[in-house]
């Protein structure tokens, strides 16, 4: 048996999230690291879905099942409902069209869990305002011409966002240097490196 | 290399449906006998719990690794894919092909001596399916005492077998693993294939399918029928690397009608040696099957023909393939996601188009072995 592996600090906290033998779906699952942990310790029923050709070969070995496929491309091809979860790990910032992506996960998931980094964080205003440079810190570490973060929202604009589009933060973990901090905790917009959103939509009336 | 080869291979036969139980087939008639001619390498397990069924193409055959003999120059068709420490392990895995039904290289096709009259059948041959070439494979896994495979795996028409089997047969497949190929013939597909027929019945030789019996063979039309499927068998990037505008043993055009190109030499190659290989009334009859598959019409939809199944998915695609495309890869793979199946897909990039399945290619290898080590572990703890 493979021993427990050890998750980056965001993923077990996602993982701690999801209840065991649920249905999930993990989109940009990457290498798999979180379903293999979920599918193999907690029996659910899990799922990913890569772009990279590295990250689905890193998944097959792993024995975690996953769709190649561009998120852009949609997720048209799930009924309504189909998975209890669908997780977006830091992957929201990274498509074309984030507002399409939250709506099919929110429809086909009936629940959403989302890592997000927050452009709000106070390193990245402070490199911002006093520097004058694209901010460049742990959870966003590229150099603005080679970055694949396309859409970055302060955990400000994300909440905005959900109002606006009908879905519920069900919970709210705001997260510096991997782990949850008093400060981070207080004022989240300004503290928080990541934050990680319970998100469901609002039931109709 | 030769290390890992499982060596000297013999062809068995497996003959059954004697009359009076012939086979019911697609078309409402019943045949028999069939005789399937199979190879299989490795060794089966006690609980039989290993066993490997790989399905061949359109020009395959039986005979998938090692060699007949010494002196054999080629080793089977798919050889860098078993043997030991290969993705098909036959130090685990036991490892089965057989000739379809409808074929020419030892099951039962038009070649073969009808028992009634001890000639040939050549167009009284029965018109047969790709479900009624698996429902004969089943019956030579009965015999062989194979339950339920641990993996049915195919390129081209051996992934719709390999898809007909996991619908056809749902508690007798752990997994399937469809390389290159369709849930259903497009309009394009039928169009080559009914171009190659076209060649047969032009050539003058083919005499109306009776060409055994006059002493002729259809060998023109066969090998027009042959270079033309070459071609959707390549693709545009492949033939640009590997003739492009060269010429053939020459340094200026001919201005004359012989070979000028390289690659119409290459083309008329391909066609000399399929000749001497494949018989002209089996190619009709394995288009016509390959032609006539289509899982929608079965079911009336590509999703509902999924809805029963229980094996696991892997589901190939190559970026470069123009006969059987990704689009088409993925239609079968949406069918499996609406019914909440296991499926995992990749395109694997290359740029050798169809013919790519055919080609040791270390991502399609490493991903194959991956995904069936993880059956087989399933498979042993159940």
């Amino acid at each position: 048996m493979t021993p427990p592996c050890r998750l980056r600090v965001d993923l077990q906290l996602i993982a701690d999230l999801v209840p065991e033998a649920s249905r999930v779906l993990d989109l940009g699952c990457g290498d798999g690291e979180l379903l293999d942990k979920l599918i193999h310790e907690k029996g659910v029923d899990g799922h990913g879905v890569e772009l990279y050709h590295e990250h689905i070969y890193e998944c097959v070995a792993r024995g975690v099942p996953v769709i190649h496929a561009d998120l852009d491309e949609g997720l048209s091809d799930y009924p309504d409902g189909s998975f209890d979860y669908v997780i977006l790990s830091r992957t929201l910032q990274e498509v074309h069209k984030p507002l399409v992506i939250l709506r099919e996960m929110i429809r086909v998931g009936k629940t959403g869990i989302l890592s997000v980094p927050n452009f709000g964080y106070w390193r990245t205003r402070f490199q911002l305002f006093f520097q004058g440079r694209m901010p460049v810190t742990n959870t966003l570490p590229y150099q603005w011409y080679d970055t694949p973060n396309i859409h970055l929202p302060t955990i400000r604009d994300f909440t905005l966002l959900c109002r606006r589009e009908g879905i519920r933060i069900i919970r709210q973990i705001p997260l510096n240097r991997g782990k949850c901090r008093p400060l981070s905790g207080l004022h989240p917009n300004l503290f928080a490196e990541l934050v990680i959103l319970v998100v469901r939509k609002t039931a109709t009336k | 290399m030769n290390n890992n080869s499982v060596g000297i291979v013999k062809p068995h036969f497996f003959t059954f449906a004697e009359p009076p139980q012939e086979m019911p087939l697609d078309s409402g008639g019943r045949f028999g006998p069939i005789t399937l001619a199979y190879e299989t390498y490795g060794e089966l397990n006690d609980r039989a719990s290993n066993a490997v069924l790989i399905a061949h193409a359109l020009s395959g055959d039986a005979h998938v690794a090692g060699r007949h003999s010494a002196a054999d120059k080629k080793p089977g068709w798919w050889d860098y894919m078993v043997g030991p420490g290969r993705p098909f392990d036959t130090d685990r895995y036991f490892v089965i092909c057989s000739n379809v039904l409808g074929g020419c290289k030892g099951s039962s096709g038009p070649t073969s001596l009808n028992p009634h009259t001890g000639k040939p059948y050549n167009l009284d041959f029965p018109v047969i399916t790709v479900g009624d070439m698996v429902r004969a494979q089943a019956r030579l896994m009965d015999h062989l005492g194979i339950e339920r495979l641990l993996c049915v795996v195919g390129g081209s028409m051996g992934g719709m077998q390999a898809l007909e089997w996991a619908i056809e047969f749902p508690q007798r497949v752990a997994c399937a693993i469809p390389i290159a190929t369709t849930c259903r013939q497009n309009a394009q597909g039928i169009a080559f294939d009914e171009v190659g027929r076209q060649a047969i019945y032009a050539d003058a030789d083919w005499c109306e399918g009776q060409y055994s019996s006059q002493g002729r063979r259809p060998v023109k039309g066969l090998a027009v029928a042959r270079m033309l499927a070459h071609i959707t068998y390549l693709s545009e990037e492949s033939m640009r690397q590997k003739f492009g505008r060269r010429l053939r043993q020459k340094e200026a055009y001919g201005f004359d009608f012989r070979t000028d190109f390289e690659v119409e030499s290459y083309l008329q190659y391909q066609g000399e040696s399929f000749i001497k290989r494949f018989d002209a009334n089996s190619y009709l009859y394995i288009t016509k099957a390959i032609d006539y598959f289509d899982l929608q019409r079965d079911f009336g939809t590509v999703e509902k023909a999924f809805a029963h199944v229980s094996a696991r998915f892997l589901v190939l695609s190559f970026s470069s393939d123009w006969l059987y495309t990704t689009a088409q890869a993925k239609e079968i793979v949406r069918a499996l996601k609406i019914n909440h199946k296991n499926v995992t897909f990749c395109e694997i990039p290359s740029s050798y188009g169809h013919d790519a399945f055919l080609i040791e290619n270390p991502q399609m290898m490493k991903i194959i072995a991956d995904f069936i080590g993880h059956v087989y572990q399933e498979e042993s703890a159940r």
